[in-house]
C-alpha cells in the first residue's frame, strides 16, 4: 500500500513547479500552462484524498474543476488571440498600458 | 504468470489477425472499387491478384525513408507511431465473442473515445513537424474534422450507454440481447445514422477525406512522409476502419449475437459460434466503407464542419433526451 | 513491483512538468504537458478513480491542449519562441516559489486523516467507480451540475463574442 503522503508529496511538487513557472516565465501561453500544471496538481490531492478518506465526494470536485478548466482556458485563449491581434506580442511584461507614467 | 503469458498470446494472435485483415481489405477495397468503376482491379500479382498486398508491403518496406531536412526530426519520426499505438490499443478492449477479450474493462467506451483524442495529436504533429504548408494544412483540418466529430460520435454513443446502463462493452452487448428487437440500431435509429456518419469522419475515409484531398493538398498530413513512415499511418488507418466497425457492431448490431426473433424462427443458427456473426457484421461495415468511397464525391471543409456542427451534434443531443425520456418514463 | 511502477510515474510527473515547462518552443511544452497529463491518468489508475482518469485524458487532450496547438498555430509558433523567456526579477520570484514549494510539501507531508466516509473500496467495487461518481454527482450535487452546464455555456459565447470579426465587404 502506498502512503498517502506520497501522492500528496507529488501533488504539491507538481503544483509547485507550476506556481514556480507562473511567476517567472513572461510568455503568456507558458503562463497558462503553468495554471494547468498547478491545477493538475490540486486534482491529484483531491483524488488522493478522496481514495485514502473513502470519500468519493473527493472525484466529483475533481470533476468539476476539469469542467471549469475547459470553460476558463477557452476564454482566455480568446482573449489572448484579442491581444495579438492588437499587439502583435504574447509577452506578459507589455501589458502595462494601465500604469501610471513614471515620468510625469 | 501464466495468466501474462496467456495475454501476450491473446494480444499476438489478435495483432496478426487484425494486421492479415488490413493487408486483405486493401485487396478488398481495390477489387470492390475496380468493380464499381468496371474494370478488373488488381489481376497480375498471384492468381487474381490475390498476392497483390504481399507484394505492396514487401515493397514499402524497402523504400528509401526520407526525412526532409527542415522538419522537427523527432516529432517527425514520432508522429505515425502515435497514431498507430493510440489506434491499435483500442483492440484490447473489444470483446470479439463472449469469452475472447484481452481486456475487459468497465469503462471500456470512455476508454475508446480517451484513445481517439489522443491519436489526433499523430496527425496534427505530423503535419506540424514535416514544416510544408500542405502538410500543415491537411494536419490542422484533420485536427478540427476528427475533434467535431467525435463530440458527435459520443453523444451517439451516449445514448447507447443510457440504453444498456453500462459502458463496460460487454456488458452493452447482453442487455442489447435481452431487449425485444435484440440490436440497439431499430430503437436507437438516430444515434445509428450519426455513429455511422461520424464514424466516417473519424477515420478521416471518403467522403469525409478531406485531410488528405489530394486535388488541393497533395497528400495533406502525408505529404512529406514516405516508405515505412507512410506504411504506418496506413496501417493505423485501416486498423481505425476495424476498430470503428467493430464499435458500431457491438454497440448497435448486436456483437456476437443474433437477436432472439430470429433464433426463435430458426433455432440451427444458435449452433453457429458468436465470432462468425461478429465477422460478418464487421465485413459488412468494412464493405459499406469501400463502396461509399467508391460512390459518393468528396465533401467541401465548410460543408464537412457544418454537417458536424449544425446537423449531427443537435441531433445526437436530441437522441439523448428521447433515450433519456423514454428510459425514465415508458419503461 | 507496484512500488517500481509508482516511483517510475512519480519521477516521471516531476521530471516532465520540469522538461515542459523550460521548453523555449511552446509547441514542445504544450506536448510535454500532454505526456505530463497521460502519467497523470495513470496515477489516478492507481487511486481507483478509473472514471476520472478518462475524463482527464478526454477534456485535456481531447479538448484543451488542441486548443492550446490550435491557438499556437493561429498565432504563428515559429515568432513566438523568440521572445524573452524569462522575467527580468525572476531570482526573488524563484525564491518565493521555492520557499512556497518548501512550506507545501512540508505542510503535505505532515497530513495525517482521521475522517472516514461511507465510501469504502468495497462499495465502489461492487457498484463501479463510474456508477457510485454518477449517483453522488446526481443526487447530491444537482445545483452543482446545472452551474457547471450554465458555466461552460457563458464561455461559449464568450469566446464567440470575443471572435466575432465584423464583415468588412459590404
Amino acid at each position: 500500500m502506498i502512503p498517502l503522503e506520497a501522492y500528496l508529496v507529488l501533488a504539491g511538487l507538481i503544483f509547485s513547479i507550476g506556481l514556480i513557472n507562473l511567476l517567472i516565465s513572461r510568455n503568456m501561453i507558458i503562463l497558462f500552462i503553468s495554471v494547468e500544471v498547478m491545477l493538475a496538481g490540486v486534482n491529484l490531492m483531491l483524488v488522493a484524498m478522496a481514495h485514502y478518506m473513502n470519500d468519493i465526494r473527493g472525484h466529483v470536485l475533481a470533476l468539476f474543476s476539469i469542467a471549469v478548466t475547459a470553460g476558463s482556458v477557452a476564454v482566455g485563449l480568446s482573449l489572448l488571440v484579442a491581444y495579438f491581434n492588437l499587439k502583435k506580442s504574447i509577452d506578459s511584461e507589455e501589458l502595462r498600458e494601465l500604469r501610471e507614467r513614471l515620468d510625469g | 504468470m501464466i495468466e501474462l503469458l496467456g495475454l501476450v498470446i491473446k494480444t499476438f494472435v489478435v495483432f496478426a489477425i487484425v494486421l492479415t485483415h488490413v493487408a486483405y481489405t486493401t485487396y478488398a477495397e481495390r477489387k470492390i472499387i475496380g468493380r464499381a468503376q468496371a474494370r478488373m482491379g488488381p489481376m497480375e500479382v498471384g492468381p487474381h491478384g490475390l498476392l497483390q498486398p504481399i507484394a505492396d508491403f514487401i515493397k514499402i518496406f524497402f523504400k528509401e525513408d526520407i526525412i526532409p531536412m527542415n522538419a522537427e526530426k523527432l516529432l517527425f519520426k514520432i508522429a505515425p507511431l502515435v497514431v498507430l499505438v493510440f489506434t491499435t490499443i483500442n483492440l484490447t478492449v473489444i470483446p470479439f465473442t463472449s469469452d475472447f477479450i484481452i481486456a475487459d474493462l468497465n469503462i471500456g467506451v470512455l476508454f475508446i473515445l480517451a484513445s481517439a483524442s489522443v491519436a489526433v495529436y499523430g496527425v496534427i504533429l505530423a503535419g506540424w513537424s514535416s514544416n510544408s504548408k500542405y502538410s500543415f494544412l491537411g494536419g490542422i483540418r484533420s485536427a478540427s474534422q476528427v475533434l467535431s466529430y467525435e463530440i458527435a460520435l459520443g453523444l451517439s454513443l451516449a445514448g447507447v450507454v443510457l440504453m444498456a446502463g453500462s459502458l463496460n462493452l460487454r456488458e452493452i452487448v447482453y442487455a442489447q440481447h435481452k431487449t425485444a428487437f435484440g440490436i440497439y440500431a431499430i430503437p436507437q435509429i438516430i444515434g445509428f445514422v450519426v455513429f455511422i456518419i461520424a464514424a466516417f469522419a473519424e477515420t478521416n475515409r471518403a467522403p469525409f477525406d478531406l485531410p488528405e484531398a489530394e486535388t488541393e493538398l497533395v497528400a495533406g498530413y502525408l505529404t512529406e512522409y514516405s516508405a515505412f513512415r507512410y506504411a504506418l499511418f496506413f496501417l493505423a488507418e485501416y486498423i481505425a476502419m476495424y476498430v470503428m466497425a467493430s464499435i458500431c457492431t457491438l454497440c448497435f448490431l448486436g456483437g456476437w449475437t443474433i437477436p432472439k426473433f430470429i433464433t426463435d424462427f430458426l433455432p440451427f443458427l444458435e449452433k453457429v459460434p458468436g465470432i462468425v456473426w461478429f465477422a460478418i457484421k464487421v465485413y459488412a461495415f468494412i464493405f459499406l466503407y469501400i463502396w461509399i468511397r467508391a460512390t459518393f464525391p468528396r465533401y467541401r471543409f465548410d460543408q464537412l464542419l457544418s454537417i458536424g456542427w449544425k446537423v449531427l451534434i443537435p441531433a445526437g443531443i436530441i437522441n439523448i433526451f428521447i433515450t433519456a425520456f423514454i428510459k425514465r418514463f415508458a419503461l | 513491483m507496484i512500488y517500481l511502477i509508482f516511483g517510475y510515474f512519480c519521477i516521471a510527473t516531476v521530471g516532465i512538468s520540469i522538461v515542459a515547462l523550460t521548453r523555449k518552443n511552446p509547441v514542445h511544452a504544450v506536448l510535454g504537458l500532454l505526456l505530463l497529463f497521460l502519467h497523470i491518468a495513470v496515477i489516478y489508475l492507481f487511486l481507483n478513480a478509473e472514471f476520472l482518469a478518462m475524463v482527464q485524458i478526454i477534456v485535456y487532450a481531447g479538448a484543451i491542449l488542441v486548443m492550446f496547438l490550435f491557438t499556437l498555430f493561429l498565432l504563428g509558433a515559429k515568432e513566438l519562441s523568440s521572445t524573452k523567456r524569462y522575467t527580468s526579477i525572476f531570482e526573488g520570484r524563484v525564491l518565493i516559489g521555492v520557499a512556497t514549494m518548501a512550506v507545501i510539501v512540508g505542510a503535505f507531508s505532515l497530513i495525517e486523516t482521521k475522517y472516514k466516509g461511507k465510501y469504502t473500496i468495497s462499495y465502489i467495487q461492487e457498484i463501479g467507480n463510474t456508477k457510485a461518481v454518477g449517483v453522488l454527482l446526481f443526487n447530491e450535487y444537482p445545483i452543482g451540475v446545472l452551474l457547471i452546464g450554465i458555466i461552460l455555456l457563458i464561455p461559449m459565447i464568450a469566446v464567440a463574442v470575443l471572435a466575432w470579426r465584423k464583415n468588412d465587404t459590404s
